[in-house]
């Protein structure tokens, strides 16, 4: 049995990709404990998170204050990384351990890369972590974040119920 | 070797690491990285309603949320068994001089202790740091189009200029946040 056999319509793809780079672009349709793979991806993100101390509320106040290289020098690394990753994907037309071959699609900018990501960089120095931080600082037991995390899944909402109302 | 782990990492370990969740999330299922995206397939699974925004097949995102679980049991496991109890945060510090001007006590762990606990959630470091950081981190993402993760990252190592843009004006809203507004609201929540 598989966990989802719904055929997506044309409208519903292109809702799924709005406003947002990260998708699922598989066309194949799996039992749903295949998705536990990712899981095992996420325990080795969470460990980085927490042995890097990228997820110290005082490691993005020192990212901010100009007072220390840290976080500067991982997320640096971490996108030459990706990019060199990107381009030999690329370049070598590499298939998924599935034989789909990966695809990559271009984003169009709006004007909600600018007035959005203000908003979010606020937030950020607030709460001091983006969105994956929130999850590994809950795992590392400050769960008081939770409710960051509640209050973050209720701004998603409401984005999403004012959305046609908001410059792009 | 576990001695070695038990130290904090340097940046550059860590971050070829998260450069290669990348790749390796695009050669186990040709799924690109991000994380913001979990709050909004929650909002399509959970709390629809009538809106349209969440009217897609959430289901196909699940692999989103399997990844973020990992995120937290991945932490829970790093600071439980892969962490010297002894090891000291250390802060720069000029940083330290500014954050104890601001009220601020103990920089013993990764989060100062005097504001991320329950007792704060309901006084104004509670509304202020959980309840409205939140909801700009969730809103603020979602009009941006992705987070740290998918602009900063992800779409950076894709060379797409709107994630370039997405990145430069995160960082002057952090910029702007840690050095004009925090310390105004710390001096409002003391």
């Amino acid at each position: 049995m598989t966990f989802n056999d719904h055929v997506e319509t044309l409208e519903e793809i292109e809702i799924r990709h709005q406003d947002t780079l990260c998708t699922n672009e598989s066309r194949l349709v799996h039992p749903w404990w295949y998705n536990f793979k990712y899981t095992i991806v996420g325990i080795v993100f969470g460990i980085v998170f927490v042995k890097a101390e990228i997820i110290s509320w005082f490691r993005i106040q020192e990212m901010f204050q100009l007072t220390s290289f840290f976080m500067y020098g991982v997320i640096g690394t971490a996108v030459v990384v990706g990019a060199i990753s990107v381009m030999l994907i690329k370049k070598l037309g590499l298939k998924s351990i599935y034989g789909e071959k990966i695809t990559f699609e271009d984003k169009e900018f709006n004007k909600g890369n600018i007035y959005g990501a203000l908003i979010f960089g606020i937030g950020w120095a607030i709460a001091g972590a983006c969105p994956g931080p929130l999850f590994a600082q809950v795992g590392s037991g400050f769960t008081v974040v939770l409710i960051t995390i509640v209050s973050a899944i209720t701004g998603t909402w409401i984005y999403g119920k004012f959305r046609e109302k908001l410059p792009h | 070797m576990l001695e070695l782990i038990k130290q904090p990492w340097h940046w550059a370990v860590s971050g070829t690491v998260i450069g290669l969740i990348v790749p390796l999330l695009l050669i186990l299922g040709n799924k690109k990285f991000g994380i913001s995206s979990s709050f909004r397939h929650i909002c399509a699974a959970c709390f629809s309603g009538d809106i349209k925004f969440f009217k897609y097949d959430w289901k196909k995102e699940v692999w989103n949320l399997f990844f973020v679980a990992g995120i937290i049991i991945g932490a829970y496991i790093a600071s439980t068994f892969l962490t010297d109890p002894a090891a000291q945060m250390q802060v720069a510090p000029a940083t330290m001089e500014k954050l104890q001007s601001y009220g601020i006590s103990d920089f013993t762990s990764l989060m100062p202790a005097d504001l991320f606990n329950w007792e704060n959630l309901f006084s104004l470091k509670g509304l202020v740091f959980f309840v409205i950081g939140g909801l700009l981190i969730g809103f603020g993402t979602r009009y941006a189009g992705g987070c740290t993760s998918g602009h900063s990252i992800m779409g950076l190592a894709n060379f797409q200029k709107a994630s370039l843009i997405a990145t430069i004006f995160f960082m002057i809203g952090g910029f702007i946040s840690a050095n004009l507004l925090l310390p105004l609201i710390f001096k409002l929540v003391q």
